[in-house]
């Protein structure tokens, strides 16, 4: 090495930082804007499949079951559960950044682990959410011929009732849009992967927390960070939310 | 590193101390030269990964134009290099399209994309803000290491069974959706969408570090108005990939469940060897929209930073300040934004609404403005220069005039009443290649010339870089400007012989006029290659810190500067980078403070 940098040396020397924002945190951001186009992308591409579908499902009909209800008819009542846990951990993740702040590091802990324990328990709903419609057969028409089937993401039976064809006590639809299966397995998968990724962070930062990195490093920014990130895949929630469950 | 003890003063001594660490254990080769962490070495490793992809993409055009110029001819040697690609010693069809594709992708994206950003981004960037190194050098060397794993991936698909993927660098659906559509939409086409994915990754890390360096890394004094253009291109470049990159990524994503989950994002209504494919109410043309959404901002990635390369070298090299700096910024700025409004341009043919069309075609026209801008204050800045014909200068005039040439013809091929006609012929060829692919490696030549001393420590052998730039300029008008007449008498793009069309044997010995000045051409990059390797070690060197007699930052540095940049303080800032021919002065260094009896101005 040609050079030596003497001890003690100023790294910056830029004066004021321009949006008095560390570099780690205005690349999360940007980082966060990138995401926010690959997520759009999809979203625009199934709502341009939709409004050009003649027949799509209503969400209140797809979406009407409760884990230990059985047939019961609640209409968008268990992902309305999941995204109030998915908000609720978005809280305690404020209240972890908070205690940051404070350099509490058993405050700090505490919070991260709701928040964790949060974001497990949203994934979890979203396995039960998709179990059950895979496993949970109807009789469908297809070729002239009735087959059990469930939705998967390439076939699904959220096609339009057949007038008085009843299969073993069941109502017989026919086969629905391709395309809601696609999108709908696609997105929320992305997403749930997304979801995975931010508690895989928020573990590491759990652990680097209680070894006490961030009190020798004398702050708690990249807590900041990984919040930031949990934010986003909450607020992308509520647009996957609104395009599936509610429109 | 960081600006933390911007924020966080007091706090900071613990993480300088870490870096500290970093610098003072001995570098080993591989933590100098493989896995290293210094923008400079990182910036080489580019260039160098990006000269092999080149290498290997010219080679592919050198083998399509033989097929192209010489249809008839057998070559037994075709055969033995390339077995049955090349039966009886002509090139086959399957082996003519997987030539013509992987030529665009390696040559758009590997070397153009990778190869030019990555240089002259991680080399310019750090040098020219002042900072000693990227924001966040980790992240850095792992945008490097991305992109190798991409390469090696689609490296890997050229010698694969069934080839690599061959439905056009486009890779529309559904011929790239169905792998019993053509043996090149097999295993060569997964590969392709996994590189393509590694390569996204690799241009995310990588813009990351451009912009936030930028922005936040910038030495006392260096204002955003105080950057020299070089930076402002490279800005630009890095926002326009990381808010089109991504969406190509969804695109590929939903192509990739296309393939292997059954899903029908893509497909309708397909028959494929007498067989009725269940897939339905899919659409090919969302594939088109979500790939041009990346694909027009994509050009710009690759022109906007030759366009700052060019501007700086031109100044240095007349003497004289460049002509309307803001204007240059401003038109920057307008471009970036303008190339995310226009990409259905490319889609014309797609049975659009011509309203819609009419929509985009205004767009598009409207792109003509900053862009003859841009000429005219190239053409300034030479106006009454005092001009040093520089290899580098004249790489930077062949980057005007080419840019020229190809810019003119994007004025008809805008028009979607013109384009309807002329899309998917040879002018499109003629057009595009001239004004991104000559041109943009006619400003990459320039910055490797210009800045090699910087590199190296060593000058490029001047000889050799006039052959090279003479050979270049005259081969490239050579190939491309008869394209123009083939694409307006209809001959389409793509095909594999047209020997056997009545209509285009009046071009048979165009075409071979084409292929020989296609031959001629890849022997001169081969002569640059050689300079370049050559002169690593037996060039000319460099005795002075600032040979150009420029203002930048870059050459306050040693000559052969370690990781860090600058020995001691990194200077401070304290006008324009442009001070050429003031008061009668040669150049004034940015590091140079404003005396009192200085005229007005910057």
């Amino acid at each position: 090495m040609a050079t030596h940098i003497p001890a003690g040396y100023k790294w910056w020397t830029g004066g004021k930082s321009p949006y008095n924002l560390s570099y780690g945190k205005l690349m999360m951001w940007i980082f966060l804007m990138s995401d926010t186009f690959t997520f759009a992308a999809l979203l625009i591409s199934y709502g341009t499949i939709r409004v050009s579908s003649n027949y799509w499902p209503d969400p209140n009909y797809v979406f009407n079951t409760f884990p230990f209800m059985g047939d019961a008819n609640l209409p968008l009542a268990f992902v309305s559960l999941m995204t109030f846990i998915l908000i609720m951990s978005s809280v305690t993740m404020v209240l972890a950044v908070h205690e940051g702040h404070k350099m509490n590091r058993r405050g700090v802990e505490k919070w991260l682990l709701w928040t964790i324990l949060g974001g497990l328990m949203f994934l979890g709903c979203q396995a039960w959410e998709w179990t059950h419609l895979i496993t949970h057969v109807h009789p469908v028409l297809i070729d002239g011929q009735i087959k059990e089937i469930g939705a998967t993401i390439s076939q699904n039976h959220f096609g339009a009732a057949v007038p008085g064809l009843m299969h073993e006590g069941h109502q017989v639809h026919l086969p629905g849009p391709v395309g809601f299966g696609n999108f709908f397995f696609g997105i929320t998968g992305f997403h749930g992967f997304h979801v995975t990724t931010g508690v895989l962070l928020n573990v590491l930062m759990y652990f680097w927390v209680r070894n006490g990195r961030f009190d020798r490093l004398g702050h708690y920014e990249m807590v900041e960070k990984a919040g930031l990130y949990w934010h986003f895949v909450d607020l992308v929630w509520v647009f996957v939310f609104l395009c599936f469950y509610l429109i | 590193m960081s600006n933390e003890a911007a924020i966080h003063p007091g706090v900071i001594s613990h993480g300088f101390q870490e870096h500290q660490e970093a610098h003072h254990h001995h570098e080993s080769f591989i933590t100098k030269y493989i896995f290293s962490q210094d923008h400079k070495m990182i910036a080489k490793q580019y260039l160098i990964t990006g000269m092999v992809w080149a290498f290997i993409g010219g080679l592919m055009s050198v083998l399509f134009r033989i097929q192209l110029g010489y249809p008839e001819a057998t070559l037994p040697w075709l055969e033995d290099i390339f077995g049955h690609w090349a039966k009886g010693g002509k090139i086959s069809p399957e082996f003519y399209y997987a030539l013509v594709t992987m030529h665009g992708t390696i040559l758009i994206f590997f070397v153009l994309t990778a190869g030019l950003s990555g240089t002259f981004a991680n080399f310019l960037i750090p040098f020219q803000v002042g900072a000693r190194d990227m924001a966040s050098p980790f992240m850095n060397m792992l945008s490097y290491w991305f992109f190798v794993l991409s390469s090696i991936i689609m490296l890997s698909s050229l010698f694969i069974q069934t080839g690599p993927a061959a439905g056009g660098w486009t890779v529309y659906p559904p011929l790239s959706a169905l792998g019993d559509a053509s043996i090149g939409s097999k295993t060569g086409m997964d590969l392709w969408l996994i590189s393509m994915a590694l390569f996204v990754v690799s241009q995310l890390l990588a813009g990351l570090n451009y912009v936030s360096t930028i922005l936040n890394m910038r030495t006392k004094g260096m204002t955003m108005t105080r950057l020299p253009l070089t930076v402002w291109g490279l800005f630009f470049t890095a926002i326009l990939g990381l808010l089109s990159f991504p969406v190509l990524l969804s695109g590929f994503i939903l192509l990739l469940f296309d393939r292997h989950l059954g899903t029908s994002f893509y497909l309708s209504d397909i028959v494929i060897a007498g067989k009725i494919l269940p897939n339905e109410g899919g659409s090919s043309i969302l594939y088109q929209h979500l790939f041009w959404f990346l694909g027009h901002p994509e050009v710009y990635i690759i022109i906007l930073p030759t366009m700052g390369i060019v501007s700086e070298i031109m100044s240095i090299n007349s003497r004289k300040p460049i002509f309307g700096y803001t204007a240059m910024v401003a038109s920057l700025f307008a471009i970036a934004v303008l190339s995310f409004l226009v990409w259905a341009h490319h889609m014309f043919v797609t049975g659009m609404n011509p309203f819609l069309g009419s929509v985009f075609v205004l767009l598009t026209l409207l792109i003509a403005v900053p862009s003859s801008i841009k000429v005219f204050n190239w053409l300034t800045t030479l106006w009454r220069g005092n001009i040093r014909f520089t290899v580098g200068m004249l790489f930077s005039i062949g980057f005007v005039s080419n840019f020229i040439s190809g810019g003119l013809t994007g004025i008809w091929v805008g028009n979607s009443t013109i384009d309807i006609h002329v899309h998917d012929t040879y002018f499109n060829i003629a057009h595009f290649h001239i004004v991104m692919g000559v041109s943009a490696f006619m400003g990459m030549f320039a910055g490797v010339y210009h800045w090699f001393p910087k590199m190296y420590g060593r000058y490029m052998n001047n000889t050799m870089g006039y052959i090279h730039f003479w050979v270049t300029l005259v081969c490239a008008y050579v190939i491309f400007w008869p394209m123009h007449y083939e694409g307006l008498a209809g001959m389409p793009r793509r095909y594999y012989d047209y020997s056997t069309w009545e209509s285009f044997k009046q071009f048979v010995e165009l075409n071979r006029v084409i292929s020989f000045a296609a031959f001629v051409s890849f022997m001169a990059q081969i002569l640059f290659l050689f300079n370049f390797f050559y002169s690593i070690f037996k060039g000319r060197k460099v005795t002075t810190k600032n040979p150009w007699g420029a203002t930048t930052l870059e050459w306050t540095t040693p000559i052969r500067p370690g990781h860090g940049n600058w020995p001691g303080e990194i200077p401070e800032v304290h006008r324009w980078p442009y001070d050429y021919g003031k008061d009668g002065v040669d150049f004034i260094s940015q590091t140079e403070p404003v005396s009192k009896n200085e005229s007005g101005g910057h």
